[in-house]
């Protein structure tokens, strides 16, 4: 019954999805160059399965990449606010606006600034784009941290030290990795920007844009998919991390 | 002259109070001025005793147990534990509150192992498990010892609590209404579980609470808090002798004590009016 519902289930709404995509696209007669249909896609990754891995990983490197350093200043940014109410009302106006600013305005600056270091400048778009939700996690984790939590500790002489790891860094946990769910589809989104709108030859996003360029529909179809496909991947990585290591915050 | 039949080290080694303040001043900071908490309260546990705490809503109790157990320190006054000043938090009280607060992501053994954690670093682990698994044994929890926090009652996070505060020996027991969030009936059942606790392995305990016959069941003596700022109002002794069933507290003999400390709360809480 579980490996139905976790399996099987969802493999059965992919099919209804591409089944419905097909019929949309026969029932409007739409030709390959207006839009792709699912029939399409096989032939089109086939024909360039060398490049859609070498590029694949290009993406998914730099995707990985970005995160972890999004990780190391989201949680650095998240302990300083969590723990001090005057960071905190320092740095939240600007981190909201940063986090406001659209990223795709920031590509041509980097790639101006780093030009030519196209793996630099896509991480770092990858980076800035994502650490914000897990520095704002972080800080809401260890700023609602009940008094009690720290008053059982702290009347046994313990040091903030030992407070903060035997008690604030577990009990943030769970916020942490709900916020790294929305980080990582965030990262992957940076990188494939940055790929897109600066291309230099690299990553899933610049065999995107060949496809755009040669009016190839099914390869840039093709490429959704194989985002798409990553995307899961790496959303999955960190469920299983989550499960891991916040395992216990799940209710049954 | 005859020598006299107890000597003054005895009896100040019997008597010694293992909490005490004296004339202890406390107030908090608020916008435009200072709210006056605690108004030289003086008052002293004695060595394996229970006091209770009661007072109308507000008036500072939770401020005394923060201040006995070190982590704000008094405006003025002073604080003893076993006859030695309180200047900081120190690893020979224990600590429970009404929020039974539990590391989630432990099992039940390893919350009530915590305080070793710290106070006692050195401590082999065999011998940490053993003491939490007989304190665990004492609440009748035993065989709950893996068992998650979040797949316990609140009756049982609070038992957990308990065997927590004690599992250090400490020298004093200091309860923040431990009882307060729990049901009628579970809140009597765990009354018995803690008179039972003091009666195989006695301790000093504080116990502040707003219920009545809680503290007329526990305690030997009962200490009344005026209205903020606080001072002792009222002290009475409770004489129940030594078998105590929570059924006695709907006996006639008891309704006379819990009358009149209903008055003085009243008259406590009438004083500012």
């Amino acid at each position: 019954m579980k490996s139905y519902r976790t399996i099987l289930a969802p493999m059965a709404a992919i099919i209804v999805f591409l089944i419905l995509w097909e019929l949309l696209v026969w029932a409007n007669g739409w030709p390959n160059y207006k839009m792709a249909s699912p029939s399409d896609l096989w032939p089109a990754f086939w024909e360039f399965r060398g490049l859609f891995f070498e590029y694949g990983w290009d993406t998914l490197w730099r995707t990985v990449a970005g995160l972890f350093l999004a990780v190391l200043t989201g949680v650095f940014l998240g302990m300083v606010m969590g723990l001090s109410r005057m960071a905190r009302d320092a740095l939240y106006p600007l981190l909201v606006g940063f986090n406001a600013i659209p990223k795709a305005t920031i590509v041509p600056v980097l790639a101006l600034i780093l030009v030519g270091m196209d793996d630099l400048n896509t991480v770092l778009i990858a980076f800035l784009i994502s650490f914000f939700p897990i520095a704002v996690s972080v800080s809401i984790g260890l700023s609602t941290l009940e008094p009690e939590y720290r008053d059982i500790l702290r009347a046994l002489g313990a040091s903030p030290t030992t407070i903060f790891i035997k008690i604030a860094l577990p009990k943030t946990l769970p916020e942490f990795f709900g916020a790294l769910k929305i980080a990582v589809t965030l990262a992957f989104i940076g990188t494939n920007l940055m790929e897109i709108v600066e291309p230099h030859g690299k990553g899933l996003g610049h065999l995107f844009d060949s496809g755009k360029i040669n009016a190839d529909y099914p390869l840039m179809f093709a490429v959704l998919i194989a985002l798409a496909c990553l995307g899961i991947l790496l959303y999955y990585i960190v469920v299983a991390l989550e499960w891991v290591f916040a395992g216990w915050a799940e209710r049954e | 002259m005859p020598v006299p039949a107890v000597t003054p080290t005895t009896e100040s080694i019997e008597g010694c109070a293992q909490i005490e303040l004296r004339d202890v001043s406390h107030a908090f900071a608020v916008e435009g001025g200072t709210l006056p908490v605690l108004d030289e309260l003086s008052l002293r546990v004695k060595k394996n005793e229970l006091t209770s705490v009661v007072g109308p809503s507000g008036c500072g109790k939770s401020t005394l147990t923060r201040l006995i157990s070190g982590l704000i320190k008094p405006d003025s006054g002073e604080i003893f534990l076993a006859g030695d000043k309180v200047v900081s938090p120190r690893p020979t009280v224990g600590m429970a509150f009404q929020n039974p607060v539990m590391l989630e992501w432990r099992n039940v053994l390893m919350n009530v192992i915590l305080p070793l954690e710290i106070v006692a670093p050195d401590m082999p682990r065999n011998k940490r498990e053993e003491r939490a698994l007989e304190l665990l044994s004492m609440v009748s929890l035993e065989g709950f010892e893996d068992k998650r926090p979040s797949e316990l009652s609140g009756g049982m996070r609070q038992r957990v609590s308990l065997c927590r505060a004690l599992v250090h020996d400490p020298d004093v027991l200091i309860l923040d209404e431990p009882f307060g969030a729990l049901d009628a009936f579970t809140r009597e059942e765990l009354w018995g579980v803690m008179y039972n606790l003091r009666r195989i392995r006695p301790f000093t305990c504080l116990l502040i609470t707003h219920d009545l016959r809680e503290s007329v069941f526990l305690s030997d003596h009962i200490v009344v808090l005026s209205q903020r700022p606080a001072k002792v109002q009222y002290t009475t002794n409770v004489d129940l002798g030594e078998d105590r069933q929570v059924r006695d507290l709907y006996a006639p003999k008891v309704t006379g004590l819990l009358t009149e400390l209903r008055q003085h709360i009243e008259i406590a809480q009438d004083k500012n009016r």
